[in-house]
């Protein structure tokens, strides 16, 4: 068994790299060229929607579903082709896929005896993994006698007990409940920090991606959406999928009625001016079409007398006492529901359906989007 | 739930019960043990047991080794391709052993279809012996009951998870390795029960050993048959089937002790069994099993390997799918040895000569002719129609029941009555038969169309009953429950709801048990006793004593009918599992 050191690549190297992987069942596109890169103990999250192409990728990359076109490179070493049991790559599946007819110890054995390691490595191994996802003692028994987190848990110990260069997750919770889930995910960043493997993982819950991921990588529609680590994805959404898909947001429909430097005015259709401000190298032309994206947390009710950088006018529809925070809704004079968030102060008192409110925000808290298609 | 019990108490295991009871005692009514004695100390009874399990043995061998590719392709390859493939074994699974065992004197005999191509081609001079020697019976047998075989394994196969093999490829494992240390030990419990399915069916064989064997490979059924028919020797033939019955339930026990019951009553592979609860007889096969399986795997590797290093597979290029192909291949072939034959009846029968023979001179309908003209062949058809229609809606009136009984309540002892139900089907049918008759000519039912219907219900149970537990397995509760909450009563909901969504089920249901009567010879030739004779019976009568293009014709109708109707079922029966 070749240690971890033996297969340490240049730091600089992607761990992993795929160009323009392409894949097509029949008419329906799963993949329409997707590249990505994986740096050397990276924990990167595929984020999307069912049918976005999460897991055809993930497959890709195992060597379990072979691409039309496009390249995977593994360690610097081409590998679009090279046969699954080649790869040195881990996986853990959505049911575990341990196998039923092994006991534990028999399973999380397998890759040790594949790979021709000695009677005492895979003794002394297992052991190490059995004691790393704190289970020592259910080497014994058969995988079916054990709950769903310990079955999990040994899926995972199974997949890192042979060090693999990536370990893929396809989305390993998703048989768990609620609070199973929460435990896991900590588990699982647990292992990531000290173990320092690189993980590529696919969920379509926001909230784990969240949590867990260095970078997240949203697909939609077989294609990549956007990269960026949970903030940039959160604060600097490029297009209304990401904005919507990721956190709750207020889309208002605006024109731009003009551009200084970075700062832009927009001609709200709910019937403002108000102002946002543009990231670098932006194509936003005067006159053009856009949503301006704002988070619920971002916007305040104002007191009378006190201004921001954007004020609408609005009529209260609804407000909902959450726990920690109250969410308020309100209409403007378009008919846009819009939808405010705050911590919660108090009892609700004082507001009353149809009270008319003024709600702002400052300028560097509104994203501009471009209405269909890419970021602007 | 009652009725089916007490129908099955009185028209199955009483006279069966009966029959053994009867073979304990001599002709004066005292009891003795000179039956058995008998059969084990006259040569030729002891040469013909050895026969039939040696035939049976083989058979079985000859069924899991053929029928594994088939059940693992059918197991691993899309939804689709599964669905319309299956319908490949499914065909001749239903279609008449006599159908089939005719399609294969046309295709084996010296002037047959194959010894006629080796001819023409120039591979041999003179015709092979295929027909009326071991050769002949093992094809045929085997032809018979791969079927069979198939579809068990493909039961168990099918609850296996599919993500497995691609998980042990990801931890390192070539296909060779994965398949025999991770997919053949969980497919096993499908290999013994069909196994042991084929094995108890064979011990019954009759049709095939005496119309595409020699005198050499007569089995224990025809002796049966023989000592019921010419001698009238009830408690020699009860022996008999005492014999085969010890067998049977032996070869359970020790499928029981291996295994466990829970897979051959389609209950997966999951026994509730713990690694370190097995027995010894299981942990010994567990040990040995897992150094085998290792080799195994290595073995297919190497192949593998050397074939790889011939192809030159790389990482930059897509690879060619060899093994697959290979797999691809043994299983169209396969599927043409299992579905094509029967076609080989439908030329003969529009042959101008007077027997059968390969290429057939075409152009005449007289054979066809004859069956309208004839009033013998007529009236057969028109009784077997009666009968299976009848043996049908009894069959639905008991089983129905008692398959939303079995699916829908858990109380002690289910597992007990539903194995009860089952027996039938696993029972060598000429137990029955020779149960029966004994029983019948007391009663006076003999001959009688109400005899045959009452018979064939035994068999029939069965299927309407694992039929319609499967159709409710996908049925969902709930929406009885909320037209309950509506505030229909539960007859209304039956009525409203229930029946029209599992309809196509029941249809189902109801051409399987009636393509179970029309085709049953083993009851058929005892009860109706060539008073009241069915079709089948008419066929077998004719074929003993010829094969003429006669039958080819009644064989051609006879496999369109059926076709015909296996389609319809199947047709109804998707139509239940699609709206999910």
């Amino acid at each position: 068994m070749a240690s971890v050191e033996d297969r340490w690549p240049a730091v600089h190297q992607p761990k992993l790299k795929t160009k323009d992987l392409r894949k097509t069942y029949g008419l329906v596109v799963a993949l329409a060229g997707a590249s990505l890169d994986l740096k050397e103990g990276e924990f990167l999250t595929l984020l999307g929607p069912s049918g976005s192409g999460k897991t055809t990728m993930l497959m890709t990359i195992a060597g379990l579903v072979q691409p039309d076109s496009g390249e995977v490179w593994i360690d610097g070493r081409l590998a679009t082709y090279a046969p699954a049991h080649k790869r040195g790559i881990g996986m853990v599946f959505q049911n575990y896929a341990l196998f039923p007819h092994l006991t534990v110890f028999e399973n999380i054995a397998f890759p040790l005896r594949m790979r021709g390691a000695s009677e005492a490595t895979i003794r002394q191994e297992v052991a190490r993994v059995l004691e790393l996802v704190q289970l020592p003692e259910v080497g014994g028994r058969l995988p079916r006698a054990l709950s769903g987190g310990q079955q999990q848990r040994i899926a995972l110990a199974r997949c890192i007990v042979y060090r693999p260069s990536i370990v893929l997750m396809d989305e390993p919770l998703g048989a768990l409940d609620k609070k199973l889930r929460d435990q896991m995910k900590l588990e699982i960043k647990r292992l990531h920090t000290e173990l320092g493997i690189t993980v590529l993982y696919v969920t379509h819950d926001q909230e784990e991606a969240m949590i867990m991921s260095d970078r997240i990588c949203l697909l939609n529609n077989a294609c990549i959406e956007q990269i960026g680590s949970p903030a940039d994805l959160y604060f600097r959404p490029r297009s209304v999928f990401a904005a919507d898909f990721i956190g709750e947001s207020n889309l208002l429909d605006a024109s731009v009625a003009g551009i200084d430097g970075n700062d832009v005015t927009l001609n709200a259709a709910a019937g403002a001016l108000l102002r946002a401000r543009l990231d670098d190298g932006h194509n936003v032309r005067p006159g053009d079409g856009v949503k301006l994206m704002v988070r619920p947390e971002m916007l305040s009710m104002l007191e009378d007398g006190v201004s921001a950088d954007n004020v609408l006018n609005a009529s209260l529809t609804d407000v909902i006492l959450v726990g920690g925070v109250t969410k308020t809704y309100a209409r403007l004079a378009d008919g846009t529901l819009i939808a405010a968030t705050g911590l919660t102060r108090g009892p609700l008192c004082g507001l009353e359906k149809d009270a008319s409110v003024r709600l702002g925000w400052a300028k560097e808290s509104g994203v501009v989007l471009s209405r269909e298609g890419p970021a602007v | 739930m009652v009725p089916i019990l007490v129908f099955l108490l009185a028209a199955f295991a009483y006279p069966v019960v009966q029959l053994l009871w009867l073979s304990l005692f001599g002709k004066t009514g005292t009891p003795t043990l000179e039956h058995y004695e008998r059969l084990f100390t006259v040569p030729v009874y002891f040469t013909v047991l050895r026969n039939t399990f040696e035939i049976a043995g083989w058979t079985t061998l000859l069924c899991i080794v053929g029928g594994y590719p088939i059940a693992y392709f059918l197991a691993t390859t899309t939804d689709n391709a599964r669905n319309s493939l299956i319908l490949w074994v499914l065909l001749p699974f239903w279609t008449s052993f006599l159908v089939r065992t005719f399609a294969w004197i046309v295709l084996l005999g010296r002037r047959g279809a194959i010894n006629s191509l080796l001819e023409s081609v120039g591979l041999t001079d003179a015709p092979l012996a295929l027909l009326f020697n071991m050769t002949g019976v093992m094809i045929g047998m085997v032809h018979a009951l791969m079927p069979l075989a198939v579809l068990t394994m493909l039961s168990v196969m099918e609850t296996i998870d599919r993500k497995l093999m691609p998980a042990a490829a990801t931890l390192g494992a070539r296909g060779g390795q994965a398949f025999w240390r991770i997919y053949f030990p969980l497919s096993l419990p499908g290999v013994a029960a069909a196994g042991l399915l084929v094995f108890i069916t064979s011990l019954g064989f009759f049709i095939t050993p005496a119309l595409l064997g020699s005198p050499r490979q007569t089995m224990i059924t025809q002796v049966v048959i023989q000592q019921v028919e010419e001698m009238l020797n009830y408690p020699f033939a009860g022996a008999i089937a005492m014999l085969l019955l010890a067998t049977a339930l032996f070869v359970f026990y020790l499928y029981d002790r291996a295994l466990g019951m829970t897979t051959l009553a389609g209950g997966g592979t999951q026994s509730q069994r713990g690694a370190d609860e097995r027995g010894p007889v299981a942990r010994v096969f567990g040990a040995g099993g897992a150094i085998l399986t290792a080799m195994l795997g290595r073995a297919t590797d190497g192949i593998a390997i050397f074939w790889e290093m011939l192809a030159r597979r790389s990482a930059e290029r897509a690879p060619r799918v060899s093994g697959r192909l290979a797999l691809r291949l043994a299983v169209a072939v396969l599927l043409v040895f299992l579905a094509a034959p029967s076609f080989f009846i439908v030329p003969v029968s529009f042959t101008t000569d007077a027997f059968i023979e390969w290429p057939p001179r075409w152009g005449t309908l007289k054979w066809y002719t004859a069956i309208v003209e004839h009033p013998t062949w007529i009236t057969a058809i028109t009784r077997s129609l009666i009968v299976g229609a009848m043996t049908a809606a009894l069959a639905m009136c008991l089983g129905a029941p008692a398959g939303f009984f079995l699916a829908r309540t858990s109380f002690f002892g289910k597992t007990a009555a539903m194995s009860f139900i089952l027996t039938p089907l696993i029972l060598p049918r000429i137990i029955i038969a020779v149960a029966l008759f004994y029983f019948y000519a007391r009663l006076g039912l003999i001959g009688s169309p109400l005899g045959l219907v009452l018979g064939h219900t035994v068999l029939a149970l069965p299927y309407v009953v694992i039929t319609i537990m499967a159709v409710l397995k996908n049925y969902d509760q709930r929406l009885d429950q909320a037209a309950t909450s509506l505030g229909a009563s539960p007859p209304r909901v039956l009525w409203h709801i229930t029946v029209p969504l599992i309809r196509s089920g029941l249809i189902a249901a109801f051409l399987f048990a009636f393509v179970t009567s029309f085709d049953e010879l083993t009851i058929a030739l005892f009860i109706s006793a060539g008073v009241a004779t069915t079709l089948p019976k008419q066929m077998w009568d004719d074929a003993i004593l010829k094969v003429s293009p006669t039958l080819a014709a009644v064989s051609t109708l006879l496999l369109v009918f059926v076709t015909i109707i296996i389609l319809a079922a199947e047709y109804f029966q998707r139509c239940v599992a699609k709206p999910n």
